[in-house]
Formats: structure tokens, C-alpha cells, sequence
């Protein structure tokens, strides 16, 4: 059983060890990270001045759709399962994953999946370009060649992401030391455990959803073709039906990282932790019934309206709930600041504003307005990368340190954190004035009284895309010629059994089980 | 490592993805059809409706309007013979739409009715209506497109207009069949 790994490129294409392979998953999400930066570059430097400067229309939307794709299902979702490879046996004292060849398995799809999709880009007629929530008809009747490759690379996604759930589920269930009851799992191991139930529950009704489009395009079905009785609003439906509890996939890890971050960082036991559970359960149970709230100008009746309208404020209580918690176990604690710190401060903080926004965006009858307009997309970016990026950079600089028994260095960590935090609000806050005052999300160009905001956003965004490079060159730089550290217990105040095993952590451990107090 | 447990465990788990799966393919549109037809909206009319004889309400008067649209590409012309009718609920009512193929080649098409405002489709019953079938026309062939409709007596006073509309989609790429008949008959005459 204890060997160490072995040697050469075999190690990661053979691999079945949880760190290696968590380790591959973070490194993958950071390449896609960079290339789904490297398109919203594109779409920044377009927009930098009104008028068509550098890409085509075309192709302007080929950029926006492949940025969402390639963030969501390439960068924030691979990172987290990365995160739950290397911590959820080390949290829960387990060995390993409960099953580590289709860990393998799933991984090794991924660079696939993200081939195919990224190489539609140089076939005829361009990748896809219908936004990357592929509304019918745009994404059946009016799609471009490429969509059965990209139906493909969704399929591969899906398997990839449910494989992926069903490990994380059993790992969790059957795996635990003895003496590790539920209720003394670590938040982030709970929050998994739930994104993993929801994963199950809708990635099939995604693969559903390209199926059927599948069908639509090749074999003359009409799901969403009016002509033969579908209907492309039941396209929503059902995406959304996904889409939503989608976000909540997104998020629920990042939650698990902040709540594990703070209490390390303010010296005190994190408040709530039941509520805290019970609150990511609510949140996850909510998450399947307010779908509709991305489809108030479809022309629900007023019934539907009102009832999703009001189902999704609800989701603002176990929210609440959380931020309250975090904010508790912060108060008169011994806080310090470093970067890790520092980006889950900055998650509490600039989630909550995506939360308030999110918030005008469920009242119904100002959706209407703001809808398909640039507030939306301040949003999500507020939520998403605020949210889900910053809570993954913390990880990361939380846990280097143990997974490589070296030291980032302080200041290139706090210089990441201000350049990156400033950059990012410098990219986004304007966008809510430009939804606000009317711009249109999606489009090439605009008018010209949004010029201003327009190139300040596209400052920030270049901003927070540097700041990218020097996340890369601190983690090399940790990893090759970092301090190294010696103490189990890297940061004074974590709790937890990933803080008993030696740093840096051992290719094998817990082959026995460690006691649980 | 996969003990019986995990097994099961697993096994379970990949039902509960394959039942979603299914569901979001076999079950998630019909129940979306049931649920629009139940309640009406997204302004679908159904299929041919029987009509209860509740008798002709002579103290009401509502205005029915036809409205005729091509979907995408669609070239045939298409419209309705008449803009507007009066009619009393429960008076069974024969209204016209014609088309025409302008090509050289046989076409099918297919209308798709619609009714604003949408809380009056479940009110808005066809008895007849060329909409129930597709339509295959020949190159410059034309056809009288006739339907037949009663509105409900039970109309909410509030709806005094109906508007009805069709969407023509050309479906003649996914009804082979039909274009073989259209084109034997052309070939016949
Ligand atoms: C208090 C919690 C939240 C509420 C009330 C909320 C509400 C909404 C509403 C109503 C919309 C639709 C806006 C429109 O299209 O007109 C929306 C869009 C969106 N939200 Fe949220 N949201 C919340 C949290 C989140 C979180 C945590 C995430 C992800 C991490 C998220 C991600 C998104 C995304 C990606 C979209 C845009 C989807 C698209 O059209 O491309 N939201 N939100
Ligand atoms: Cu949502």
C-alpha cells in the first residue's frame, strides 16, 4: 500500500490518488481559467470604445458564448471538484476517494470535452455562438455546423460531473473515520455532499435538454420547433430547470471554503454550524423550484409570476442566514489578514452585493426592465467570480501551503489580493450603471452615452486579468522555491483533521483511521 | 476498495441520474403541454374542440380579429380573407385564410394558431380548422384555407377582442410523404 507515485507522465495519466488527481483538476480549471479570460479580453478590448473595432460581430458572439461555457463548466466547476479531491478524505479521515479509478476516469474526460468545444472556434461556420445558455432556436434552427460538437462536449461534461457526484457522495457516506459523524463533518465536506445530490439531480437534465436539441437538428423531432407543435419557451423550462440549481452548484463549494477560512483567521469556532448546515440544505431544496425567475418577460401568466417572484426572495433568508453567521464568527475574534483571509473577507462582502442585486432582479416587474441588460450581467459577476473565484483563490492560498509544504510569500499574495479586488470592482461596478441606464448584454457595440462606463469596466477587466498572472507566478513560485514549513498545523488557528497529517501532506494517508474526538 | 455497500450505494445513485435524465426527456414536455392546455397559457388553442350547445348569447358582441404571419424563410403568401368578425358566443362561426406557393417546387407547410389576449385560448374553441393538418401546395398552387370556431359563452366579460393568429412554418422538408403526393398530382394533370 505505501508506495510513493510513480514516476514520469504515467503517474497522471494512471493516477488513482486523490491528491494527484485534485491536483490535476486545479490545474486544468487554472488553464481553462486563463483561456476563458483570455476570451473575455476579447469581448473587454472590443468594447472598450463603441463602434467595431477588432472582431467581427460574429465572431464577438462566438466570444461571449465560449467565456461562459469555458468559466462555468471549465474553470469554477472543475476547481471545486480539484478542492474536494485533495480535502474531503483529508477532512473526513479517509484513505482515499471510495472510488478512485472513475475518479481517474472523470477527470481524464474533461481535457476532451474542452478540446472539442474549444476547437469548434476554427471550424466552418465558428463555434457556437448562441450565448451560453443556448436558447432554441437559436441553438437548433439557427445554430451553426459546430453544435453537434458542442451537444458532444456537454454530454462529456455531464458524465465527467456525475461520475464526479457520485464519488464525492459515496466517499462521504461510507468513507467517514470512525467517530466522524455527519454533524461533525467540516462545512465544506457538507456543502459538497449537498452540490453533489444537486449535481445528480440536474446535470442528467442538462444532458436531456442537448439531446433533444440533438434530436431537433438531426432527426426532426420538434421539441422546440413550433412548426411541428414544441415549443422553444419549454427549451427555458427545462434549461433553467438546470440552470438554476446550476448556481447553487457554483456557489454551495465556495460557501464550504469561506466557512472554513474565517473561523482559521478570527481564532474561533465557526457560529452557527447547524444552522449553517440547514441553511446550504434550504438553499439547495429552494434551488429546484424558483427556476422561472430567468423568465419573467416570457409571458408567464401573473399567477407564476408572483409565485416565482416570491420563492426566490425566499432564497435571500438561508442566504442571509450564512453571510449573519460568518460575519458572527469574525466579531471580536483575533482576526489577522492574510491573502486567504483577505479574499474571504472580500467574497462576504462583494457576495452580499450580488445577493442585493440578485434580490432587484427577482422582483418581477423591475426584472422586466432589467432583463438581458447589463445589471444582469453585474450580477452574476458579482456573485460568481466575487463569489465562486475569490472563494477558489482562497483555497487556494489556504491550503498550499499543506499540499506542497511551502510558503507563498506574504506580500505577492496581499499585491495579488489588492490588484485583483480593485481590478474586479473597477471591471463590474460600472456594469450595474450601464444596466441600469439601458445597455443591452450581448451585443458587439452600443451606443454612444455608454461609452465612458464602458471603457472604465474595460480597464478593470484588464486589471483583474493581470492580476491572474501573478496568482500563476506566486503558486509556481510557492511551489519551487517557497519557505518551507514543517508544523502539521500550518495556520495557528485551523481546526480540523487535514491539519494533523504531516506537511507537506504524504502521498498516502489515514491508511489507518485517525480517532475523532 | 468498492465494497457491497458502496455498490449498492453507487448503483443508487446512477438510478437517480438516469430517473432525471428520463424525466427531463419523456416526462418534462408533455407535462409542459398538459400544464399550458390546463391552464391556457402561451395563447395555444388545441386541437378540434366539441362544443357544448349552451345556446347563442345575443346580448354580447365580441370582436374577433385575424392576423396572418410567415415564420422565418417562409415565402408562400398567406393571409386571412377577412380582418375582423362580429360574432355572438356559442354562434358557430366559418372565418377564411388563403395561401398561395409562389415556387417552383412543391412545399408543405404548417400553421401554428395563437390566440391574444392569452387568457381567452381556453375560450376560443376551433371545431374545424386548417391548422389541425399540414398543407401541401404545388408550385403556384393555391388553397382557401377555411376554419370553423365558437367562443365560449363563458368568455370573462372583461375580454371584449380576440385575436387570432397563425404562423406559417414550412415543414416540407420533415413530411416526404406529402411532397410525393403533391408532386404525383402535379405530375397527373
Ligand atoms: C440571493 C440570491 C440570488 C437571487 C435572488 C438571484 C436572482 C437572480 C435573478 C432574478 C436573475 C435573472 C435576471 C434576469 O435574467 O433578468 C439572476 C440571474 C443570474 N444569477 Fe442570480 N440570484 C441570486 C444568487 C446567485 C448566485 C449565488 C449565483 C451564482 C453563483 C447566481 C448566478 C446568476 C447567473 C449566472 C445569472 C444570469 C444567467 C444568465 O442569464 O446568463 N445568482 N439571478
Ligand atoms: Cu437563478
Amino acid at each position: 500500500m505505501a508506495h510513493g507515485p510513480a514516476k514520469g507522465i504515467k503517474r497522471w495519466l494512471f493516477t488513482t490518488n486523490h491528491k494527484d488527481i485534485g491536483t490535476l483538476y486545479l490545474w486544468f480549471s487554472f488553464a481553462m481559467f486563463l483561456v476563458g479570460g483570455l476570451f473575455a479580453m476579447i469581448i473587454r478590448a472590443e468594447l472598450f470604445q463603441p463602434g467595431m473595432q477588432l472582431v467581427t460581430p460574429e465572431f464577438f458572439n462566438q466570444m461571449t458564448t465560449m467565456h461562459g461555457l469555458v468559466m462555468v463548466f471549465g474553470a469554477i466547476m472543475p476547481a471545486f471538484v480539484g478542492l474536494a479531491n485533495w480535502m474531503i478524505p483529508l477532512m473526513i479521515g479517509a484513505p482515499d476517494m471510495a472510488l478512485p479509478r472513475m475518479n481517474n476516469l472523470s477527470f481524464w474526460i474533461l481535457p476532451f470535452a474542452f478540446l472539442i468545444l474549444v476547437a469548434t472556434l476554427f471550424m466552418e461556420g465558428g463555434g457556437p455562438n448562441f450565448g451560453w445558455t443556448f436558447y432554441a432556436p437559436l441553438s437548433t434552427t439557427y445554430a451553426p455546423d459546430s453544435v453537434n460538437y458542442f451537444i458532444f462536449a456537454i454530454h462529456l461534461m455531464g458524465a465527467s460531473s456525475i461520475m464526479g457526484a457520485i464519488n464525492i457522495i459515496a466517499t462521504v457516506l461510507n468513507m467517514r473515520a470512525p467517530g466522524m459523524t455527519l454533524m461533525k463533518m467540516p462545512l465544506f465536506v457538507w456543502t459538497w455532499l449537498i452540490t453533489a445530490f444537486l449535481l445528480l439531480a440536474v446535470m442528467p437534465v442538462l444532458a436531456g435538454a442537448v439531446t433533444m436539441m440533438l434530436m431537433d437538428i438531426n432527426f426532426g423531432t420538434s421539441f422546440f420547433d413550433a412548426a411541428g407543435g414544441g415549443d422553444p419557451v419549454l427549451f427555458q423550462h427545462i434549461f433553467w430547470f438546470f440552470g438554476h440549481p446550476e448556481v447553487y452548484i457554483i456557489i454551495l463549494p465556495a460557501f464550504g471554503v469561506i466557512s472554513a477560512i474565517i473561523p482559521t483567521f478570527s481564532r474561533k469556532p465557526l457560529f452557527g454550524y447547524s444552522s449553517m448546515v440547514y441553511a446550504t440544505a434550504a438553499i439547495a431544496f429552494l434551488s429546484f423550484i424558483v427556476w422561472a425567475h430567468h423568465m419573467f418577460t416570457v409571458g408567464m401568466p401573473l399567477a407564476g409570476e408572483l409565485y416565482f417572484m416570491y420563492a426566490t426572495m425566499l432564497i435571500a433568508v438561508p442566504t442571509g442566514v450564512k453571510v449573519f453567521n460568518w460575519i458572527t464568527t469574525m466579531f471580536r475574534g483575533a482576526i489577522s489578514f492574510e491573502t486567504p483571509m483577505l479574499f474571504a473577507i472580500a467574497f462576504v462582502i462583494l457576495f452580499t452585493i450580488g445577493g442585493f442585486t440578485g434580490l432587484m432582479l427577482a422582483i418581477a416587474p423591475s426584472d422586466i426592465q432589467y432583463h438581458d441588460s447589463y445589471f444582469v450581467v453585474a450580477h452574476f459577476h458579482y456573485v460568481m467570480v466575487a463569489g465562486a473565484v475569490f472563494s477558489g483563490t482562497a483555497a487556494v492560498y489556504y491550503w498550499l501551503p499543506k499540499w506542497c509544504g511551502r510558503m507563498y510569500n506574504e506580500t505577492m499574495g496581499k499585491l495579488h489580493f489588492w490588484i485583483a479586488f480593485i481590478g474586479f470592482n473597477i471591471a463590474f461596478f460600472p456594469q450595474h450603471f450601464l444596466g441600469l441606464a439601458g445597455m443591452p448584454r450581448r451585443y458587439a457595440d452600443y451606443a454612444l452615452q455608454f461609452a465612458d462606463w464602458n471603457m472604465v469596466s474595460s480597464i478593470g477587466a484588464f486589471i483583474y486579468g493581470a492580476a491572474q498572472i501573478l496568482f500563476l507566478y506566486n503558486v509556481i513560485a510557492t511551489i519551487v522555491a517557497g519557505k518551507p514549513v514543517k508544523e502539521a498545523k500550518v495556520w495557528e488557528g485551523a481546526e480540523g483533521l487535514e491539519w494533523t497529517v504531516p506537511t507537506p501532506a504524504p502521498y498516502h494517508t489515514f491508511a489507518t483511521p485517525p480517532a475523532v474526538k | 476498495m468498492a465494497d457491497r455497500s458502496t455498490a449498492r450505494l453507487v448503483a443508487r445513485l446512477l438510478g437517480l441520474a438516469a430517473a432525471m435524465f428520463l424525466f427531463a426527456v419523456f416526462v418534462m414536455p408533455p407535462l409542459y403541454d398538459v400544464f399550458c392546455e390546463v391552464t391556457g397559457i402561451g395563447g395555444k388553442t388545441g386541437g378540434a374542440a366539441r362544443v357544448r350547445d349552451a345556446g347563442v348569447d345575443q346580448s354580447r358582441t365580441i370582436e374577433v380579429q385575424f392576423v396572418a404571419t410567415n415564420n422565418g424563410a417562409m415565402p408562400w403568401e398567406f393571409g386571412p380573407r377577412q380582418v375582423e368578425l362580429r360574432v355572438h358566443p356559442g354562434e358557430p362561426t366559418r372565418a377564411l385564410y388563403y395561401a398561395r406557393n409562389p415556387t417552383d417546387r412543391p412545399m408543405v407547410a404548417q400553421a401554428i394558431p395563437s390566440v391574444t389576449p392569452a387568457s381567452a385560448a381556453r375560450y376560443f374553441n376551433k371545431t374545424e380548422c386548417f391548422c389541425f393538418n399540414r398543407q401541401p401546395l404545388g408550385p403556384g398552387e393555391e388553397a382557401e384555407l377555411p376554419l370553423v370556431f365558437v367562443v365560449d359563452p363563458e368568455l370573462p366579460s372583461a375580454i371584449r377582442t380576440i385575436t387570432l393568429s397563425y404562423t406559417l412554418f414550412d415543414v416540407t422538408e420533415r413530411s416526404p410523404d406529402l411532397v410525393a403526393k403533391v408532386a404525383a398530382g402535379a405530375a397527373a394533370r
